[in-house]
């Protein structure tokens, strides 16, 4: 079956299942008391048995947060948050912690099963090589990480966070807050002082991860804003190529999500980073959904380094989400490539920041937005050319398709150049889907629901090309769900 | 910055409305103070300097002068042009030759128009340019004393362009003066004009000239509106322009720029009646530590409108420019065509370049784009001229003053079109 036919099957199939992922999982949780302040966040580091530093570093976060306001400038609209009214550790019970999948809760796994993560180890089922880890990722707790011996043969370090301050502490404290400060925004302030758990990634000198490492987020407990931390560290001449997927389960109120994630290339190191977002959007009405605050950056330390990230964002009720990329290396390369879909009330401001410091430093950013019903897609980005950034390149494609006549499509573009002999091409258009596109395809059989996600997916196949290939089909599936009910 | 209260200027006492509208320009702005980087619109330029300067309102002066030195963009011995001469902002009429002008239509300084044109003054000023949250505006209106008023009555035509000669001339360094002048145009249904702006320095003393300019275009005017800003290297240029097409109407505006130590031009046109079209384009030119900011909004807000925006910047030495366009499309506002261009050559390392070019659509059936490039000459296109024996500086400029004239010759006023592309031209050639 080709994807595009399984895209209008997916479509078809979903008229009366419309957030597929939305059920409950009942695990009692070990939660702490709600609301936040010095004590919670004490209770979080006790919790993980974390040393005095990271505490110290959790507090500092936390009364620098105080001093903080949140930012308003983005082109998203929502109710003020109450931030002591949420719980702000949530973990699922369990014993001293799962050493195998065995250990693991079974209702846990079943979860995990109707989201499709192949997380029972596949080489046993298939009997052929495993391509992806997973480190899922179960409200605050990582609750298992398969193909972790494979990996440790390279050397390879994929833990939990929380893991690697206990086993690989200088590495952390080295890294952690190295791309991204406890100071550094509003939300990444506060899950600096709160965040529970994410994954950890080390790769070392010249290793080229052999498969796909991944993550799934999923936010179960009511009421629990999920606050994950991930870092990414490729030492010299390593690759390594990582997934992220987040679902989120169907709940009327708004839910806060403030991850950060910081990348760290060495010297000729590539990371690429890709993402697919389905977090709970809200219904028809815009009740509910997921508040999505994430704070991504990577930095390109090492020359001739490269940071690439993908995104398929096509839930949460508001995105606010810039990942970006810091060219400090001479001759290193960020890329952006975004999907961005958002329909009935969803806001997403979301773009990429690129900041060129090294010589010859190269970015590329395509960037897709497409607003239905009565969203609100802004596309916001920065590219920046300090003065030693000689020879610098930047070509930046923003493309806004509009379904519908009460949704909006916004570019906001920041360019800054300090260097005479930098290059900086920015592009933006808008439309809307031709009727001449529409009617060649109506013509040839296909219901109107059906022609556009087809026109769409094909709008957005420069970005979906980017995505490694197991993400790649989830994507196109996903455009079309995003989009049900937006035409006829 | 404080004026002097003794400085307060007043354009005519004895007029409950306008001093009522005055008084509330001075209170708003005593509330908003001088934009500061921090509010999103300034982002990128800082005020601070402006802010130092002990600056006083111009008195009205009486500057010896006399008509024939005085700059135009008109050249002389064309047939007769309609002419309003300012010095520091004031009005001089013994200056200005506003020429044989067809029946009906307003030329003249605003102050003097209150005594004849009261009521079409009251209908039009501060309607465009309100002075809630516009601290430029408030402080205008608040220190408004002179400005220019062209009325056109419908069906109107304007053969010979209109020139607003608008001239610094301060006598004390220490003192530097500012003045706040408005110019006027209502332009009746299907009415054609031409209005030229020259600003210009006549010695080397600082000045802050705060203009605002309101045009009412009534369904189906066409008004070409060319503004040329040579001022000194020291001087403070910020000008808020607000204009309103009705339905059909049609705008045609050029910005040039290359003085002012300090300089700002905002553009916001509403697209206010279906079909109505706007083309704005410019050009700056600055080197030295000249700041140059162009904000524009378009702002479509009825169907079937039209707005194109070229903008061309050269920078060299120190020099800073900003661009920030936003192309605005209201819900209902369907079939828009927006298209905006801006590029910049960085002619220097030490020179600095900030865009941002924005689209805000709220409607489905439109086409709007922009692009936006900075960077050096293109390296083959300089290879291309020096194979055929040109030597590099010369193949510099050459290829300098083709990216500033392809704007250029977008305007469709042969007389200004030649005047502007002379003037650009003596920028890239000084000496």
């Amino acid at each position: 079956m080709t994807a595009v036919s399984d895209t209008i099957d997916q479509v078809k199939g979903l008229t009366d299942q419309k957030y597929k992922y939305g059920f409950v999982t009942e695990i009692e949780s070990e939660t702490a008391p709600k609301g936040l302040n010095e004590d919670v966040v004490r209770f979080i580091s006790a919790r993980k048995a974390e040393p005095e530093w990271l505490l110290d570093w959790r507090l500092r976060a936390y009364r620098h947060w105080l001093t903080m306001v949140e930012p308003g400038w983005a082109k998203v609209s929502y109710p003020p948050i109450d931030y002591q009214d949420a719980f702000y550790y949530s973990a699922p019970k369990t014993k001293a912690g799962p050493k195998s999948l065995d250990e693991v809760d079974p209702e846990l796994l079943r979860t995990y099963e109707k989201l499709g993560i192949p997380l029972k180890e596949q080489e046993l089922l298939a009997g052929v090589e495993p391509r992806i880890a997973v480190d899922a990722v179960f409200d605050s707790v990582s609750v298992a990480t398969t193909f972790k011996a494979k990996l440790e043969e390279k050397g390879i370090i994929f833990c939990p966070i929380s893991e690697a301050v206990a086993n690989h502490p200088d590495l952390v404290r080295r890294y952690l807050g190295s791309v991204v400060p406890y100071s550094d925004n509003f939300f990444a302030t506060l899950n600096s002082a709160v965040f529970t758990d994410g994954s950890f990634v080390y790769i070392p000198k010249g290793v080229r991860c052999p498969m796909e490492l991944s993550t799934y987020f999923r936010i179960n407990a009511a009421n629990t804003g999920q606050f994950e931390r991930t870092l990414i560290i490729a030492d010299d001449d390593s690759v390594v190529s990582y997934l992220e997927g987040c679902t989120a389960p169907k709940r009327d109120e708004n839910q806060l999500h403030a991850a950060v994630v910081e990348l760290v290339a060495l010297d000729r190191a590539q990371i690429k980073y890709s993402t697919v977002q389905n977090w709970y959007p809200g219904d028809e009405q815009g009740r509910g959904g997921i508040y999505n605050f994430v704070t991504k950056r990577g930095a390109c330390r090492g020359v001739a380094s490269k940071i690439s990230w993908t995104q398929v964002e096509t839930g949460s009720a508001i995105t606010w989400k810039y990942p970006s990329c810091i060219l400090q290396g001479d001759d290193s390369v960020g890329e952006f490539y975004s999907v961005a879909i958002t329909n009935h009330h969803q806001q997403a401001d979301t773009g990429t920041k690129m900041i060129h410091i090294g010589r010859n430093t190269r970015s590329t950013i395509v960037s897709k937005g497409i607003s239905a019903g009565q969203a609100q897609n802004t596309y916001r980005g920065q590219v920046k050319i300090l003065p030693k950034a000689t020879g610098a390149r930047n070509h930046t494609q923003c493309d806004s398709l509009l379904i519908g006549d009460r949704c909006g499509a916004h570019t906001v573009p920041y360019i800054e150049s300090r260097n005479r002999t930098a290059r900086v091409e920015h592009e933006a258009t808008t439309a809307k889907i031709s009727e001449d596109q529409l009617f060649y395809c109506r013509q040839r059989g296909l219901s109107a629901e059906d022609a556009v996600s087809l026109i769409v997916n094909g709008f957005c196949k420069e970005v979906l090309k980017e995505l490694p290939m197991e993400f790649a089909v989830e994507a196109q599936k996903l455009v079309g769900i995003s989009l049900e009910g937006s035409v006829g | 910055m404080t004026p002097d209260a003794e400085d307060y200027s007043r354009l005519t006492p004895g007029l409950p409305w306008l001093e009522a509208l005055q008084t509330e320009g001075r209170r708003r702005f005593a509330d908003l103070g001088l934009p500061t980087p921090r509010q999103e619109a300034w982002r990128f330029t800082n005020l601070g300097p402006l802010g130092r300067l002990p600056w006083r309102t111009a008195p009205p002066g009486s500057t010896t002068l006399v008509p024939e030195s005085l700059p135009s963009v008109v050249p002389a011995g064309g047939p007769p042009s309609h002419r309003l001469v300012f010095v520091n902002g004031t009005w001089r009429p013994d200056l200005s030759s506003p020429g044989a002008l067809p029946e009906g239509v307003v030329l003249t300084g605003l102050a003097s128009a209150l005594t004849d044109h009261a009521g079409l003054i009251e209908a039009h000023l501060g309607r465009l340019a309100a002075v809630d949250g516009h601290a430029l505006i408030a402080l205008n209106t608040g220190f408004l004393a002179s400005g220019a008023l062209l009325a056109l009555p419908a069906g109107t035509v304007l053969e010979r362009p209109v020139e607003l000669v608008m001239m610094g001339a301060g006598t004390d360094a220490e003192r530097p003066l500012a003045w706040h002048p408005r110019v006027l145009v209502v332009a009746g249904a299907g009415s054609r004009a031409t209005l030229v702006e020259h600003h210009v320095s006549l010695n080397r003393h600082p000045g802050f000239a705060n203009l605002v300019a309101e045009l009412f275009l009534a369904p189906g005017a066409q008004l070409r509106h060319y503004k040329v800003q040579r001022e000194n290297p020291e001087s403070f240029h910020l000008a808020t322009v607000t204009g309103r097409l009705q339905h059909d109407a049609g705008y045609e505006g050029f910005l040039l720029t290359t003085g002012g130590r300090l300089s700002r031009n905002e553009v916001r046109l509403v697209l206010d009646g279906a079909g109505a079209t706007v083309t704005l384009n410019g050009a700056y030119l600055v080197r030295g530590r000249q700041h140059c900011d162009t904000t524009t909004l378009i702002d479509h807000a009825h169907p079937r409108g039209t707005s194109r925006q070229m903008f061309k910047g050269v920078l060299d030495a120190e020099a800073r420019a900003v661009f920030q366009g936003q192309v605005l499309v209201r819900p209902g506002a369907q079939r828009t065509d927006g298209h905006q261009l801006h590029r910049a050559l960085l002619l220097s390392d030490q020179a600095q370049i900030d865009a941002k070019p924005e689209l805000e659509i709220h409607a489905d059936d439109v086409k709007c784009s922009h692009g936006a490039t900075v960077g050096d000459l293109d390296d083959d296109a300089l290879f291309y001229l020096r194979a055929r024996g040109i030597d590099r500086d010369c193949a510099r400029a050459l290829l300098i003053a083709a990216f500033v004239n392809e704007a250029i010759a977008e305007i469709t006023d042969p007389t200004v079109a030649t005047a502007f592309e002379a003037l650009a031209d003596g920028w890239l050639t000084p000496g």
